[in-house]
Order: structure tokens, then sequence, then C-alpha cells
């Protein structure tokens, strides 16, 4: 293939000073690509590819979401004005601000400023945890409320709100019993976003072990480029969750 | 920035390596807090608009907000704005793929059980 390319078009010049470089082993060339560029492009195509089978994967389960949510309307608009805004608008920010600063991780990289990408990183790495911290909180009064779907869950709250001091009109018995399904379906799809989350936070450590080594501050961007990608990734999951989870069912149409 | 941006987008069909003669753009940490502080007043709009009774507005707002993030993210902070035709056409195909699925899934169920929806 090379070689047909090479002889009906020698006038290209990377071809033509392709011997020179046949051998070239640096990690941002590796010897099967003709051009570092080339790499490079291979590199964010693989991983957009991979960023694409994600968005089918959480868009089932955010399309599961608004059909469920048109069939019990009633029930999920009760249940979702349980989940606390506060926090949840708390940890938009701070994803939003993690997000950034991988952003900044990535131009470090660019650069070549070892220690700036190395605190970037941490950065990144700091408010991904305080995010899982948060999520860990909002988890944990789901679980003293009986919120959590099984054998634990407990409609009383919304069968009889008043007697838990809760501003929302009582549901009939069998509405009641869906709330359960909104409540699997916030725990599957935060808790599946956490997980995703929780990856990340593992390639960070690992990143940033070999940021610090010195791996990525001589021109070599792709792992950098590509986690940022991932990360950004389970940002934009996070903006569409929380409207959808916390803020769409305020001021339910009756 | 705005040569950088023509020079991406040109096609030299004459380079047979890298007709997209993609090259490779560093976007700028002030463009980064630009889109920092963006993210993050939409944030604050979509918070004070949920506590607005809008009626049915009220998610429309909220999911055009988080649209209107979603590609300031994927546009910025992924850098598809300074890819190659390639990745640009590749992101582009896999979210039409995706309205696709939902649309046929949406085609589906509104089908069944005619106006019980």
């Amino acid at each position: 293939m090379d070689s047909a390319i090479a002889t009906s078009h020698p006038h290209t010049h990377e071809t033509a000073v392709h011997a020179e470089h046949e051998h070239a082993s640096l990690p941002q060339h590796r010897h099967h690509f003709e051009t570092e560029e080339q790499q490079r492009e291979a590199g964010s195509f693989g991983m957009w590819l991979f960023l694409l089978t994600e968005i089918m994967f959480f868009g089932g389960m955010f399309f599961a979401y608004l059909l469920y949510r048109n069939w019990y309307y009633p029930a999920f608009a009760v249940a979702s004005n349980q989940l606390k805004v506060p926090l949840g608008a708390a940890n938009t920010a701070i994803l939003i601000t993690s997000g950034f600063f991988m952003a900044l991780g990535v131009w470090a990289a660019e650069m070549r400023k070892r220690k700036t990408l190395v605190i970037m990183l941490v950065l990144t790495t700091v408010f991904g945890l305080a995010f899982l911290t948060v999520k860990y909180f909002e988890y944990k009064e789901k679980y003293e409320m009986h919120h959590i779907p099984g054998a634990d869950f407990s409609v009383a709250q919304f069968v009889n709100p008043a007697a838990y001091h809760l501003d929302e009109k009582p549901l009939a018995p069998d509405m009641a019993q869906k709330t359960e399904i909104f409540f699997f379906l916030y725990f599957a799809m935060t808790g599946m976003h956490a997980l995703h989350m929780i990856i990340g936070i593992v390639l960070l450590f690992w990143l940033t072990h070999r940021a610090w080594r010195g791996d990525f501050s001589s021109g070599y961007v792709a792992p950098i480029e590509n986690f940022g990608l991932y990360w950004h990734f389970v940002d934009i999951v996070w903006l569409f969750l929380f409207p959808l989870l916390y803020l769409i069912n305020r001021h339910p149409l009756h | 920035m705005d040569h950088e941006a023509i020079h991406t987008d040109a096609n030299d069909a004459s380079n047979v390596t890298n007709p997209e003669h993609a090259q490779h753009h560093i976007v700028t940490p002030l463009q980064y807090c630009y889109v920092f502080a963006t993210l993050l007043i939409g944030t604050a709009i979509t918070v004070f608009a949920a506590y607005l009774d809008l009626h049915w507005a009220n998610p429309v707002i909220a999911l055009a907000i988080a649209c209107f993030k979603a590609v300031i993210v994927i546009l910025f902070f992924m850098h598809a704005a300074y890819q190659s035709r390639l990745i640009k056409m590749t992101i582009g195909a896999g979210f039409f793929v995706f309205l696709v699925l939902i649309a046929m899934t949406m085609t589906d169920y509104i089908s069944r059980s005619w106006g019980l929806w």
C-alpha cells in the first residue's frame, strides 16, 4: 500500500521522506503511522466511536425514563421532588469545574508543562471525588427514607405525605407504587454515571502518576486528550441527568 | 485563530497521507475560561428557571439549556470545532443514528394503543 502510494504520487512530501522516519518509535509516532497527525487523528477517531456507543447506552436509559415519566406522571413528579435541587446544582457546578481543570490539563500537556499538567489532573480528581461525596450523601438520605427500590422500599411518604410534613398531594396506592420505578431509574442512571466517574478517577490516578514521570510532557498528548474526551462525556451525561431527574418535575401539570 | 480554522478545513487532495491537513489546534486557557463561565451561568439560569412555574415551558427550557451546554462542551472542551472533517462527520453521524433510534422507538410507541399515550 505504501509503495503503491509512493509510486503514484512521488511528489508528496510525506511519502518522499518516508524512509527517513520508517523506524520512528516515539509514543506519539508509532512506526505503522505515516505522520504524528495521522496517529493522533486515528486515536481521536477511535475514542469518539467508543463515546458514541456510550451515548447509545445512556440514551436507552434516558428514553426509558421519559416514557415511564409519561405513563406515571404523578408518581414521577412527587418522587422527583424528593431529590434536593441545591445538592444537584452544587454537583453540576463541581463537575463542570472538574471538566474545566481537565481541559486545562490537555492544554498543559500540549504546552509540555509537566507540573501544570500534574496539578490540573490532581484538581480534576479532587473535584471528581467531591462530586462522588455529595452523591454518597444523597444516596444515604434515600436509604434512610426507604426510597431505594427493593424489599425496604416504602411508599408511606407518598400515600400519606402530610404525616411526613411533605407539601405534596397524596397519591393513590397503585400510583404511589410507581414511585419505585422513578427511584429505580434514578439509581440506574446516576449509578451508571457514578460508575463512570469511579472508573475515570482510577484512570486519573494512573495518568497523574505517568504525567509526574514526564510521559506526557514531550509531545505525547494522546492519552491525556482521549481521557479528556471521556471525562467531558461523563460531564455531558450529568448535564442531562440533572435537569431530567431534579428539575423538570417541579411544577407538574394537572 | 481564524487563520488556523481555515487551514484546518482545507482539504488538500494532493496530500495523500494527510488530505485533511488536520493541523493541531491548541485551545487557550482564556477560551476555556469563557466556556467555563458560560457553563456556570447556564447552570444558574436552569436552576433559577426550575423554581418558576412556567407550565409546559419548564422542561423545554431545562432541556434547551442542557443541549446548549452539551454542544459547548463538545465543541470546545472536546475540541470538536477544531477537528478534521472525518472526526466531525463521525460525531455528527453518531448523533444522527441516535436520533434515528429514538424516532423509530417513538414511532412504535405512539402507534400502539393509539390515543392512550
